[in-house]
């Protein structure tokens, strides 16, 4: 399929980038190209002008910055499974990273891409949710941050304005902490019919910290605070699991659809969050 | 000049890695879309978003005078003649069809079908362009329920008076080759055993690697087009009834093509458009469809709703079967449409011998996009029905699956057999086949481990299933084709030339769409001819090429048209031992052939087949009156379809907290008679057996109340990729069809057909502590989990 007719520019810094987003009256930036491109092609958008951030080298990496992570939001989904800071402080990330699709698309998407795009089936909003970060917003008026809690506004819609970029995520290091992130699909190569993130800090025989969110349970990823709260202090093993999880789908608003209606999405998700803590105290 | 040299004849039964490949894997390849003629024009189609309408007013102004448009064709400007896309398969003698326009005229019957085609310089503007085309709709109700439809309360075409397009009926007592079923279910029921079930075959999209694409090219004397078909002889003699043009003014050219599966088994309104196009432009015109538009007008497969009573003996011995078949024909009949839910007709009794047996079928018109031919045809769903009922029946008599179907099954000793569906199966081993795939598998092994699951209530749950499947291959003798009233025959030809330099050119009008002939048909001809397999080359897929053909579907590539290839080859032969004895100045009758050489018997004098060949090309020197030339050729018509079976077991791991179904083992026995490839046998297999998975766990074609599909993209429609489907254990027996010179029976759908059962068998026999009896398909975790659900409700649980 052919997408309509568009122009097209590929800046080498973030502020021509925003020059031109901010000239062009129908613009939208280009990443990866994973979720845009399909749309164009199927014609769901039909942008005037096409802003490629592919040639912006300062929006690529990752670097420690005191007690997080600084990503480029055009740091390719392949690099952060790869990246021996995302490994060691983020584990979460390059493990739900893993999960996406194939290595065509795992080399092409980036992590800024897939946060903006704000699939609710996405993996890295979740991940982003459940370790806290901040996203840095550049526009022609400066940079802001913003909070993950207040990023994700409704799906695909985030707290980034048509001519602004997302330049970085600052991700809290979770050094030491284990970690897992749980997906359910049919098909190995899909969006989460499912999904739960979690990353634990174990004091001894028992959860000290937690942080448990869930993907595709809403129209944003979903944090489950009040699950969080009760792992800590109990001994990460099944029974106790399972009973500090129970109602983590409580207040949830799932989709339906092929793959499932909602009242077997909050039953996944129960199931799931048990897993994924079990899992993440175990490795 | 070459001198033959002496060779063991042992290239049929090689492993040979396919010599198509290359150019297939790498795509670097005559795909039609590939091609770029001088001045060709880009077709984009205009469909209609809606399923059912009329059609108020097509404006193509603006579209007309977009930048690169050379026309923009309507339904009204062709209307007297794009004719009417055939059907032939009248499967009765009052079968309803409606008017099947390439263009809608001024009615939609369903969601995407053409109401306007746009020329334009490139494809790009042809694309922009078909979106200018403003097309008023005046919706109508649509018919979708295909109960609801068989009810006949809203017409799908009203001028029919019906939405029953024909009904079909097979009854053994009448046949006169069985008993009457109505007296085995009564029998059954005053203290047999009664089994009554309803099944759903699910709509499926056949999916092929590469979209349909056509091209045509109308300057030169005769018209060319190219087209991504299976079936470009059928093809051609179609669309000259069709568009009315003289036959001998059209060339049909089927390049290499990228998969079909039954779903490039049809004339398609995209061909009928491109060919009217080209005509009225004068210039080579292309069209390509997108995936969407593939998945969502290529036809469809399978649906069909099956209502079945098995009558048994209180010890497991069947006595009868009756099947009553609602079959969704879609909007439209496609070529074979109506005919394929017969082909199962056929298949219900399968390997059993029971004596009873009444088939009744309805074909029924729905707002959906019409199905047709899918892999297996009939058969797969035939083959679902009885499999999984004999598991049901296991389960009421408190038997061993594998001992109940071999309660029912023909022994090997009792062949040739006549079947209740009055089918003659000339050899076959279930026993064999079945003992053979019980070993690989460790029945008895995961029997024990399923029981101790069940003991300490894993939340995993395994289970096992069984399909001993057999199904008719070769389609298909021309005298059954006749008295099922199908307009063809189903024989198939090839023809040999011996080139002056001693190579070979074997033409078979069995063109192949990834099966690769060309490398069967190589090592079959080089051994009868005692030739090198690099020195035969395969020609197909082209008109003018292969002038005679009945092309690829059915199984029937091998049985029928390799075998016409072989009767070529000796023909060849014939031809060539007089000359070869007027060479050797022997009587022909004292000559042997053996590795490519005449020998006269007896001594050492000889001659090799390729100087004969170039003593035949010079003919300087022949005997009085012998055309020169050794070309030859031979036209095969079974005297009998062909029966593969085998036995499918497969173990699954069910985890009863998600749903979700992990296929844990896989192992295969099939008898597809004698092999010429074990390479492309087993690949045949394993592609056949994912396909029949994807049915049990993961394909549907799903439609919303207002008929548009929304399983429209490969993220909804759930193709599985080579990691969602196991390792397979594949093993063979070789029992050889008598039907053939070679004994070979045909392996294109025999993975397909057994596969589907064999895992849905096994998910309910995971299931069964839980009260479950059944899964519909796919065995989607969401469903699995839903029947679970229910069943608690109602009572079952754990042992
Ligand atoms: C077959 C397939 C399967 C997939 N499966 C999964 C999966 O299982 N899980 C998953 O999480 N993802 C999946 N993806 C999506 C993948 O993660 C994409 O990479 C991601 O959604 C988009 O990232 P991108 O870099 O390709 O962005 P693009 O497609 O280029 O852009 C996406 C959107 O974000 C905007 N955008 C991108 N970057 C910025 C920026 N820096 N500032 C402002 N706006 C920006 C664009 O304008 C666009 O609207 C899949 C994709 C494909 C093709």
């Amino acid at each position: 399929m052919i997408p309509a007719k568009f122009d097209y520019h590929a800046p080498s810094t973030v502020d021509e980038a925003l020059r031109l987003l901010s000239e062009a009256e129908d613009a939208k930036v280009l990443a990866g190209g994973q979720s845009l491109i399909p749309v164009l092609r199927l014609r769901l958008a039909a942008p005037e002008v096409i802003v490629d951030l592919g040639r912006i080298e300062e929006l690529r990496g990752v670097r420690e910055d005191g007690d997080a992570l600084a990503v480029g939001a055009m740091t390719p989904h392949a690099d952060m499974i790869a990246d021996p800071l995302v490994r060691e402080h983020a584990a979460l990330v390059a493990e739900a990273a893993e999960t996406i699709a194939d290595p065509q698309v795992r080399h092409r998407g980036t992590f800024g891409g897939a946060l903006v795009h704000a699939d609710p089936a996405g993996d890295m909003p979740t991940t982003a949710v459940a370790l806290g970060a901040e996203f840095l917003i550049a526009g022609t008026r400066g940079t802001r941050t913003v909070a993950a809690e207040d990023f994700f506004e409704d799906l695909f819609t985030t707290a980034v304005g048509e001519d602004e970029l997302l330049t970085q995520v600052r991700i809290p290091k979770h050094t030491g902490w284990g970690s897992h992130y749980e997906k359910f699909v049919r098909v190995a190569q899909q969006w989460s019919i499912v999904a739960v993130a979690a990353a634990l800090r174990i004091d001894g025989d028992s959860i000290a910290e937690a942080r448990v969110a869930l993907t595709n349970m809403g129209s944003t990823p979903v944090r489950a605070t009040a699950v969080e709260q009760r792992l800590i202090g109990i001994a990460p093993v099944a029974d106790a699991v399972r009973e500090a999880v129970v109602d983590v789908a409580e207040g949830t608003h799932p989709p339906s659809d092929l793959n499932g209606d909602a009242d077997y999405r909050r039953h996944l998700a129960t199931v799931l969050t048990g897993r994924a803590v079990l899992a993440a105290a175990a490795g | 000049m070459t001198v033959t040299e002496e060779r063991p004849t042992t290239e049929v039964g090689t492993p040979r890695r396919r010599k198509e490949d290359q150019r297939l894997v790498t795509g670097r390849t005559r795909w039609t879309d590939n091609l770029q003629l001088p001045g060709m024009l880009h077709l984009a189609m205009v469909r209609s978003p809606v399923a059912r309408a009329k059609i108020t007013s097509v404006d193509v102004a603006e579209a007309r005078s977009a930048p690169g448009v050379l026309a923009v064709i309507t339904g009204s400007d062709v209307a007297d003649i794009q004719g009417s896309l055939p059907n032939a398969w009248p499967v009765a003698e009052d079968q309803k069809a409606p008017p099947h326009p390439a263009i809608a005229v001024d009615q939609v019957s369903f969601a995407g079908e053409i109401v306007a085609c746009v020329v334009a310089r490139s494809a790009a503007e042809a694309r922009d362009a078909s979106e200018l085309v403003d097309v008023e709709y005046d919706e109508l109700p649509v018919v979708l329920d295909l109960a609801q439809a068989a009810a006949d309360t809203e017409l799908v075409h009203p001028d029919l008076g019906t939405n029953v397009s024909a009904r079909w009926v097979f009854d053994s007592a009448e046949a006169c080759s069985g008993g009457n079923v109505e007296d085995a279910i009564q029998e059954a029921r005053d203290g047999g055993i009664l089994i009554e079930r309803t099944y759903r075959q699910q709509r499926l999209i056949p999916a092929f690697m590469e979209p349909r694409s056509v091209v045509v090219d109308p300057t030169g004397e005769q018209t060319t087009m190219w087209s991504a078909t299976q079936i470009p002889h059928i093809l051609r003699l179609m669309l000259a009834l069709t568009c009315d043009i003289p036959e001998s003014k059209l060339r049909v050219i089927a390049p290499d093509v990228g998969g079909g599966f039954g779903g490039k088994l049809q004339v398609t309104p995209e061909e009928v458009v491109t060919l009217l196009a080209a005509r009225q432009v004068g210039r080579p015109c292309k069209y390509t469809e997108s995936r969407s538009e593939s998945l969502m007008v290529a036809h469809h497969g399978r649906d069909q709703i099956q209502k079945l009573t098995l009558a048994a003996k209180q010890d497991g011995t069947v006595t009868g079967l009756k099947v009553e078949l609602l079959a969704d024909m879609g909007a439209y009949l496609g070529l074979v449409t109506s005919g394929v839910p017969i082909l199962g007709a056929f298949m219900f009794n399968a390997i059993y011998k029971f004596p009873a047996y009444h088939f009744a079928c309805t074909n029924v018109f729905t707002n959906h996009a019409w199905t047709d031919a899918y892999r297996g045809a009939g058969r797969p769903e035939a083959t679902y029905a009885i499999e999984r009922l004999m598991d049901e029946l296991a389960q009421e008599v408190g038997a061993d699956p594998l001992e109940i179907r071999e309660k029912n099954w023909i022994k090997h000793e009792e062949f040739p057999f006549t079947t209740v569906a009055t089918l003659e199966y000339d050899s076959g081993n279930y026993e064999a086949a079945t003992a053979k795939a019980r070993e690989l598998f460790g029945y008895d092994e995961l029997r024990k481990e399923q029981a101790e699951r069940r003991e300490r209530n894993d939340p995993v749950q395994l289970g096992i299933g069984v399909s001993t499947y057999t199904e008719m291959c070769g389609l298909a003798p021309s005298r059954v084709l006749g008295a099922l009233s199908y307009a063809a025959g189903g024989w198939e030809h090839a023809s040999i030339r011996m080139l002056a330099s001693g190579k070979v050119e074997v033409v078979t009008g069995s063109s192949a769409h990834g099966q690769g002939h060309e490398t069967a048909w190589s090592q079959i001809v080089a051994d009868r001819l005692g030739v090198p397999f690099e020195d035969v080359e395969v020609l197909h897929g082209d008109t003018l090429v292969a002038p005679k053909g009945m092309d690829t579907y059915g199984s029937r590539s091998l049985v029928i048209g390799g075998i016409a290839a072989l009767r070529a080859a000796d023909k060849v032969i014939e031809k060539a031992k007089v000359v070869a004895a007027h060479m050797l100045e022997a009587s022909p009758d004292d000559l042997e052939f053996s590795a490519g050489k005449f020998t006269v018997k007896g001594t050492d004098k000889g001659t090799g087949i390729g100087d004969v060949a170039f003593a035949a090309f010079h003919a300087h020197d022949l005997p009085d009156g012998f055309e020169p030339s050794l070309d030859a050729e031979a036209t095969m018509d079974p005297d009998n379809f062909s029966f593969p079976h085998g036995t499918h077991l497969c173990a699954v791991e069910v985890d009863t907290e998600t749903g979700r179904t992990t296929i844990r083992k896989y192992v295969c026995v099939d008898d597809v008679g004698k092999v010429i490839n074990p390479l492309i046998v087993e690949g045949q297999l394993h592609g056949g057996v994912a396909q029949g998975i994807a049915q049990a766990l993961f394909e549907e074609a799903v439609y919303d109340e207002s008929g548009t599909l929304v399983s429209g993209s490969l993220t909804d429609y759930l193709v599985p990729s080579a990691v969602d489907v196991p390792s397979m254990v594949t093993d063979r027996t070789e029992t050889p069809s008598l039907t053939n010179e070679l004994g070979v029976k045909g392996v294109g759908e025999a993975g397909t057909i057994a596969s589907t059962p064999a895992v849905v068998n096994g998910i309910v026999d995971a299931l069964r502590p839980y009260g479950v009896s059944d899964v519909p398909m796919p065995c989607t975790p969401h469903r699995v989990w839903t029947v679970l659900q229910a069943a608690g409700a109602s009572g079952g649980g754990a042992a």
